[in-house]
């Protein structure tokens, strides 16, 4: 069995718990494991970067320093994480004299130089689509979901994998394998607007509203995230576009392992759909998935 | 519109960003495709030429520097690859370390609630980061309905996770403070 580092990030153990718990899952029915980098740090999300570059830097510079001393590569499931991790990786391995400032201020050596990798990209390589397509017990038939990669897992500069940034195909091409019928539509990776969910909520409710009509416009009856924050603010968000625009939305918003989950017959599926706050069940329910 | 010039502006930018603001041609493709264009004061693509105008003071006490949420759609389709959300990025450093009063009251609140958070415990946790920021802002009961959801799906946990290590988290802050 393949084994990678792994760098679970804050959401996992709190509001996203569903999303950390069925990655591990999925890995494990995948064939590899994902071993948790010990005493890992936060990684600064936004607020580190918006307000000071070394910090940015070097707070993903001592997680990169044990991801070093581990060896593997690092897999990373937040879309935030990952660019933040990307970034500092990128900027410690060009510049030697920041490599070092960030050295002596971790006491280690951040000069991590294996691949960083989102679970989405570890999945279609280590098992490929048409391989994947052979392991599914239950095709997601009935559910029409749009991808929403979000901003930031395609958006860093200089560092973009395969997949376009404008218009990423990798999770339209996985949801399709496990049998669900992905809409087309063109929001794909337009920002919700996260890290300003508490401080201007009017700005994220226009944003997030946006969403939610387009993915409704594209006749999508759920939206499949790659990252706990658009997630988060999608839920929490949704309602007060319904209050403040009047519309109905009660879309669903999954995370892609929940649905390789439940296309995979894991059991416990059950728990993450409960951990909602806008309740996916009466969805899987009437398409018979659940 | 154009108010006191700031000679040494650019060249700070440069330095600090490692971007090249002049080199924008105006074309307005960041702007149009912001997400956020609607709320801001000034436009990324005037962000730009203001940086080459030496409009510091109008660059440091705009809303924009706030507004923008740094999803880099702006430095992904630049025609010059100028990284537009990093020029921002250092914008918002430079006035926080200059003490200018921000035009956007709550955001920057948030991101040292935030930062507090981390120095704290190593990582985020939901009840330190909304607590304090709440408390901070003052703007207690406009998520309360959600806290209450939150908490009865177990989206918030009231016992945090917590590095082992602190102290080193602790030193990476007391080095990298500017």
């Amino acid at each position: 069995m393949k084994s990678y580092g792994y760098y679970p990030g804050c959401s996992q153990l709190s509001s996203a718990e569903e999303y950390g718990v069925s990655a591990q899952e999925v890995a494990q029915a995948l064939g590899f494991s994902l071993d948790t980098l010990e005493d890992w740090n936060c990684c600064g999300a936004s607020s580190a970067h918006m307000t000071n570059h070394l910090l940015a830097v070097s707070l993903p510079g001592r997680d990169l320093a044990k991801a070093k001393e581990k060896g593997d590569d690092l897999v990373v499931v937040c879309a935030a994480c990952y660019h933040n991790l990307k970034k500092a990786q990128m900027e410690i391995l060009e510049d030697a004299k920041l490599a070092a400032r960030v050295e002596a201020i971790v006491g280690s050596d951040p000069r991590f130089a294996g691949r960083i990798v989102h679970l989405l990209d570890v999945i279609a390589e280590e098992v490929g689509l048409e391989d994947l397509k052979d392991k599914i017990l239950r095709p997601l038939e009935g559910l029409k979901p749009v991808s929403y990669y979000g901003c930031l897992m395609v958006r860093p500069r200089g560092m973009i994998t395969g997949d376009d940034p404008d218009n990423p195909r990798l999770m339209d091409d996985l949801l399709t394998a496990l049998g669900a019928e992905v809409k087309n539509w063109s929001y794909k990776t337009d920002c919700c607007g996260g890290s300003l969910s508490l401080t201007r909520t009017d700005i994220v409710v226009t944003l997030v509203n946006r969403i939610f009509e387009a993915a409704e416009e594209a006749d999508a009856n759920c939206i499949v995230v790659a990252c706990p924050m658009c997630l988060a603010n999608l839920e929490m968000r949704q309602k007060e576009g319904k209050i403040t625009f009047g519309l109905e939305h009660d879309l669903p918003v999954f995370f892609f392992t929940e649905l390789l989950g439940l296309a995979l017959d894991i059991p416990g599926a059950e728990e993450w759909f409960a951990r909602h706050l806008i309740d996916p069940r009466p969805l899987l329910y009437a398409a018979g998935l659940a | 519109m154009i108010n006191a010039f700031s000679p040494a502006l650019e060249g700070e930018v440069e330095e600090r960003s490692g971007e090249k603001p002049r080199l924008c041609y105006q074309c307005g493709k960041c702007s149009t495709g912001c997400l956020f264009n609607f709320a801001m004061d000034i436009l990324p693509h005037q962000m730009m030429k203001l940086v080459h105008y030496g409009q510091k003071k109008r660059l440091l006490g705009s809303h924009t520097i706030w507004i923008c949420a740094a999803c880099e759609t702006c430095t992904a389709r630049c025609p010059n690859d100028i990284d537009v959300a990093g020029v921002i990025d250092t914008l918002r450093a430079m006035a926080l370390e200059e003490g200018v009063k921000p035009a956007e009251r709550n955001i920057p609140l948030f991101h040292a609630c935030f930062l507090g958070n981390i120095q704290a415990t190593g990582r985020i946790s939901e009840p330190i980061l909304m607590g304090s920021y709440k408390t901070f802002s003052g703007d207690l009961v406009s998520d309360i309905g959600l806290a209450v959801e939150m908490l009865k799906k177990g989206k918030i946990k009231l016992i945090p996770s917590v590095v082992k290590d602190r102290r080193k988290v602790r030193r990476i802050f007391k080095e990298t403070k500017r």
